[in-house]
């Protein structure tokens, strides 16, 4: 809601400076976008007269005039500007002059333009003649008068006079930001109420008081007004001005549209939009030989009903959009846009103004489903006061009058069939401070609520208070003790800390994942963060089965592309496209991991939340890595999650893996015994790296899935005496079957080692020289430790040669010379 | 004899004067204390000399033998310390030359950010509450007083699952959770991804993080909704900085307010950063509304609360001067590497 302060002034006198001005009404709840200070940067543009107007001799759209600016000696200015002519009163940049800018077809510049003599063509120049745009204003706010040239002045102005001061140009317009719940201030009433309560002021209404109805005949004789649709038109109010002229505006006029945003267009749309800014009730005005049958309907519009809006659209109507018509046929619809076929035109005669209430719900409906958004659909949707009407449309009345720009008819046709009350409550003084922490008087909160003009009745701690009915948010006594509070001051609150106490807790959920967060940072990878919604074709680009549960997605109704419509499933693909967007950059080692929510559709309901849960995905690539480095990051995890012995099986049907290098992972559960998966790691398929534009590099990836993790997370810790007695170790290297693998060898030899075999550690693996083609050589160190005593050689030997003898049968491993 | 003495001490005295080595020092050792040293072999001869002599001699043997020893020691210890340092200069490193790589990752900025504001929050007893990211319309909205009108509800600016369900467009449904499974007092926050059809762009992303807080207890005012956030922007901004509360409007809180701080860049005197005006909005509170309270079926006339509610990705940006938001998201490694 753009203010300019003059204006403002017309109701309320402010007395203080711009920037108090913007901090206190800042401070007691009207938040300000910018505040904007017009014309500062104009220097030495005066007003000036187009005296001779001669062809340019050697450039067809350039005209040399000949300027009087109350010196004896005219100045000559080159000028493009179509729209000059002798006579004319324009502004002139005289040399070394500064102008807001920008100008024509330039960028706004820091400072404004400085403007000096020059030659155009080989002809002199000695400044420039501005248009509007020149001089600071935004083009959408250009008079319709000279929109598309130099501004050209109406009325007399003394020649030479500065010309900011001559149309008294240099004012802030305050940009204020009003939030959902008080369309009331879209107005400059509101704003002037708003001040009134901040500055503890008194404001005035705008002047109403029409002075001569001197119209012939009076408004009912030209018109009469129906509502089919009560529920969607509240009221309408219509008034017929006779004898009208459509010109421009006077100037005071035109210069306030211009400083609240709006084009000045010609006197009737002006006043309407003034009207408008003022009160926040939107107006339109028909042509009254237009009105067929002096009729005025409102009723719902026939299902595919054509119509054209005064933007010369074609549009097709539905059946829940209101209209207005007349006998014949639609003018207008209702609250959004009036008809092109009863537009004001210049030699429109009569005029019937209607200011009429449109529910807020329907407007919305209507202006969206056309796509048309308006000055006047903005301020219905949000709800406006119907008691609104009636003053909004005899202060055009007004205007027009004192305009002289049409009379009066006596008298308006009121349709009002429920009229609006404004809804009384009981509210406690007690209960104001219980909630803010102040301890005010009854008095004092009353003459905060008073001076919002809302009525207090009662006594004692129970205020009885009326709000005026422009404050349709006024409903609760929630309500009350806002508008206690930021007239009073946020800033005299105390500041206080609860006195409860409380102790601060993490949910089980949240401390795992923060401490794999931490592990998997102190082991070197960096974290990730990547989109929840993603593209369903991530899935395909890491081969996923075709039916698989990775593929059961969470669907958006309204993505804002492919790319973001569908949530994850598994957080590979997401991993996949850092590790490419990073490899791309020439960064040529990435160990990173991602902890994020994953979701699987797992219902068929409409009104059921999905599966959620959190999913871990490390992936890395660089010279370093490779599975083992993986899994040596995975292990070390597990051991700090408490996973006690996770089983890593080899997988060879997992499109997103290379077949000989993945594992599936899980741990036996502690309930049942059945083993639970945790997740896949692997070496990336070559043509899921391919796919992602990193053909030849080896990428690693592991993806596990948290809620798994915590149910078989046990990280209770129990102490283990330190060992009294010395250990003694074995090396053994085996000669095996290449397929034979290092687990199973490894689970024989625990078993068999029994209640002394403390550790095993494989310690190489070997192919080549001195083993045959097929076989391998795998070497451990066995420790062998008795918690109770020294274990003697033949203590050691008598399980150790049990372990090599299971080898040798169950496993065909034979015992190699070391 | 005595003469003998005093020449096996001048002896050791210049032998122990050209001795290089730690190895030629005990040699001489050898030669003069040890088994068939000559001191040795004196002091064993002694038995032929008369008491008298056997007296004074041997008191002489003593003392020479006891500054040979001495001499001895002294020499070792200069050989030690000599070839110390002599093991010093040939290990001699460049300690300018770079340490061994040893990398601990980097937590993502976001993550960090999250965790210095809960921290802070914790500190004042405030429990981590969480809730998931795809949400029923009714804690997203209807509970939190966002009425069917509501403009926010609006396809144009939520994403949405079926009629019922969306993503949530703030952590505020985890206030109402909460609301329905705890019994005041409550003091939670709740961290958390949140959505919005924004095209992204340097300001605006379709997914970023809020930290939602909610205080709910008897007699909870806001005076102490001030308090605590004041204190919070003292502990994460430093105890300069000064708070200021801002009458706005949100639909779950009444009366609603916005916090601006003092700019920690500048302390106030206006700069870049808080592009002039020495403040810088933080984040948005008030007093949770009635309607809200009544969902998890608290008296409330008995019990108040208040609730707020921030942007972790604005704190980002703002701590670090991050100038684009996407930043977060492309997780360029250069870019994560800047925040250990």
């Amino acid at each position: 809601m753009l203010v300019p302060i003059e204006w403002l002034n017309d109701y309320i006198d402010i007395d203080v400076s711009d920037e108090e001005f913007c901090d206190r009404m800042i401070m007691s709840g009207s938040n300000l976008e910018t505040c904007e200070h017009f014309c500062e940067e104009m220097e030495r543009v005066v007003v000036g007269k187009i005296e001779k107007i001669e062809k340019h001799p050697d450039a067809d759209k350039l005209v040399v005039c000949q300027i009087n600016t109350g010196e004896e000696e005219p100045i000559q200015i080159v000028t493009g500007a179509p729209n000059v002519f002798e006579g004319a009163l324009v502004p002139v940049a005289l040399h070394k002059s500064r102008i807001p800018g920008p100008l024509h077809g330039q960028p706004k510049q820091e400072g404004g333009v400085k403007i000096t003599k020059g030659k155009l063509r080989g002809v002199e120049s000695f400044g420039m003649l501005c248009s509007a745009g020149e001089l600071g204003f935004d083009d959408k706010v250009v008079p319709v008068a000279h929109k598309d040239g130099i501004w050209i002045l109406k009325g007399e102005y003394p020649l030479g006079q500065d010309f900011a001061e001559a149309l008294q140009l240099k004012q802030a317009v305050v940009d204020f930001e009003i939030t959902p719940n008080r369309p009331d201030c879209l107005a400059m009433v509101g704003m002037a109420r708003e001040a009134s309560a901040t500055f503890k002021k008194p404001f005035s209404y705008p002047d109403t008081a029409i002075q001569k109805e001197d119209g012939e005949g009076e408004s009912k004789d030209y018109v009469s007004v129906e509502i089919r649709n009560p529920e969607s038109c509240k009221r309408y109010v219509a008034r017929v001005i006779t004898d009208v002229k459509v010109e421009q505006s006077p100037w005071w006029l035109q210069k306030r549209l211009m400083y609240a945003g709006m084009r000045p267009i010609n006197n009737i749309v002006d006043i309407t939009n003034f009207v408008m800014l003022e009160y926040g009730q939107p107006l339109h005005a028909f042509d009254i030989n237009q009105v067929k049958g002096g009729k005025i309907i409102v009723e719902n519009a026939k299902d595919g009903e054509v119509f054209t809006t005064l933007d010369g659209t074609e549009r097709t109507l539905t059946d829940d959009m209101l209209l207005i018509k007349d006998a014949e046929r639609g003018i207008a619809i209702a609250g959004v846009m009036g008809g092109l076929n009863s537009e004001i035109e210049e030699d429109t005669k009569t005029i019937i103004v209607e200011s009429a209430n449109f529910a807020g719900s329907s407007v919305r409906t209507t202006s969206k489903k056309l796509g048309l958004r308006t000055e006047a659909s903005a301020r219905f949707e949000k709800g406006i006061d119907p008691n609104l009407c009636e003053a909004a449309a005899d202060r055009v009345c007004r205007l027009i009058e004192l305009t002289g720009a049409g009379k009066v008819c006596k008298g308006s046709v009121d349709n009002y069939p429920v009229p609006e009350e404004a809804k009384t409550i009981d509210i406690r003084v007690d209960r104001i401070n219980r909630v803010l922490g102040i301890e005010l008087e009854r008095q004092e909160m009353v003459d905060i609520l008073e001076s919002l003009e809302i009525k207090v009745a009662g006594s004692g701690n129970i205020m009885t208070v009326t709000p005026p009915t422009i404050r349709q948010d006024l409903l609760e006594e929630e309500d009350y003790i806002e508008e206690v509070a930021r007239i009073y001051g946020y800033d005299k609150m105390p500041v206080t800390l609860p006195k409860g106490n409380t102790e601060a807790g993490i949910p089980e959920d949240r401390a795992l994942r923060d401490l794999t967060r931490d592990s998997l940072c102190g082991m070197g990878l960096n974290e990730i963060q990547t989109y929840s919604f993603v593209s369903p074709k991530g899935v395909d680009y890491i081969r996923t089965a075709e039916g698989s549960w990775e593929r059961n997605f969470v669907k958006l109704i309204n993505p804002l592309g492919e790319e973001n419509s569908v949530m994850r499933t598994v957080l590979m693909p997401n991993m996949m496209e850092v590790l490419a967007r990073n490899y791309t950059r020439n960064i040529d080692k990435v160990n990173a991991f991602e902890i994020g929510n994953t979701f699987v559709n797992n219902t068929q309901e409409d009104d059921v939340l999905p599966y959620e849960q959190y999913a871990l995905c490390i992936g890395m690539y660089g010279k370093d890595e490779d599975f083992y480095s993986l899994k040596g990051v995975v292990e070390e995890l597990f051991r700090v999650l408490g996973i006690k012995d996770p089983i890593f099986a080899g997988e060879a049907d997992l499109g997103a893996f290379h077949p000989g290098r993945c594992a599936r992972i899980s741990v036996i559960s502690g309930e049942n015994g059945e083993p639970v998966q945790l997740g896949v790691m692997g070496e990336v398929h070559p043509d899921v790296a391919e796919q992602y534009g990193m053909e030849g590099v080896r990428i690693y990836c592991c993806e596990l899935m948290f809620d798994a993790i915590r149910d078989n997370s046990d990280r209770t810790i129990l102490y283990t005496p330190l060992p009294k007695y010395p250990s003694t170790s074995r090396d053994i290297a085996l000669l095996v079957e290449e397929n034979l693998e290092v687990g199973r060898i490894e689970a024989l030899i625990r078993k068999e080692g029994g209640r002394i075999l403390e550790n095993v550690k494989l310690f190489d693996v070997y192919r080549g020289k001195q083993v045959e083609e097929g076989k391998k050589s795998v070497a451990f160190t066995l420790t062998y430790r008795d918690k109770d005593k020294t274990l003697t050689d033949e203590d050691v030997a008598k399980v150790h040669n049990k372990v090599l003898e299971a080898l040798e049968h169950k496993l065909n491993a034979v015992l190699r010379e070391m | 004899m005595q003469a003998q003495l005093n020449k096996i001490l001048e002896e050791a005295k210049e032998q122990l004067q050209q001795a290089a080595s730690v190895s030629d020092v005990d040699e001489i050792r050898v030669k003069l204390l040890g088994k068939k040293g000559k001191l040795t072999e004196i002091l064993r001869g002694m038995g032929k000399l008369s008491p008298e002599e056997r007296k004074t001699t041997g008191q002489m043997a003593n003392s020479v033998r006891s500054e040979i020893e001495g001499l001895l020691e002294r020499r070792f210890a200069d050989m030690k310390a000599a070839a110390k340092e002599a093991k010093f200069k040939l290990e001699k490193i460049d300690v300018t030359e770079p340490g061994k790589e040893v990398t601990l990752g980097v937590k993502h900025p976001l993550t960090i950010t999250i965790e210095e504001i809960s921290k802070v929050f914790m500190s004042m007893g405030f429990s981590i509450a969480e809730g998931p990211e795809v949400e029923t319309v009714f804690n997203n909205f209807d509970a939190l007083n966002a009425g069917p009108d509501h403009p926010s509800r609006d396809m144009s600016d939520t994403f949405y699952i079926t009629e019922d369900i969306l993503l949530r467009t703030q952590t505020s449904p985890v206030q109402v959770r909460t609301l329905m499974k705890t019994k005041p007092p409550i003091k939670v926050i709740s961290p958390g991804r949140c959505f919005r059809c924004d095209t992204p762009d340097a300001t605006h992303s379709p997914m970023f993080h809020q930290i939602e807080g909610l205080v709910v207890d008897e007699g909870i005012t806001m005076a102490d909704l001030k308090g605590t956030l004041d204190s919070f922007a003292k502990q994460l901004f430093g105890t300069e900085t000064r708070t200021k509360f801002r009458p706005h409007h949100f639909p779950f809180t009444e009366p609603s307010a916005e916090m601006d701080v003092s700019c920690f860049k500048c302390g106030g005197k206006g700069c870049r950063v808080c592009k002039g005006s020495g403040w810088i909005e933080v984040l948005g509170c008030g007093m949770v509304h009635p309607h809200v309270l009544k969902v998890g079926g608290l008296d409330t006339e008995k019990y108040t609360g208040f609730a707020f509610g921030m942007g972790v990705e604005r704190a980002a940006m703002l701590k670090y001067g991050v100038d684009d938001i996407r930043l977060f998201y492309e997780n360029d490694m250069r870019f994560i590497n800047q925040f250990k």
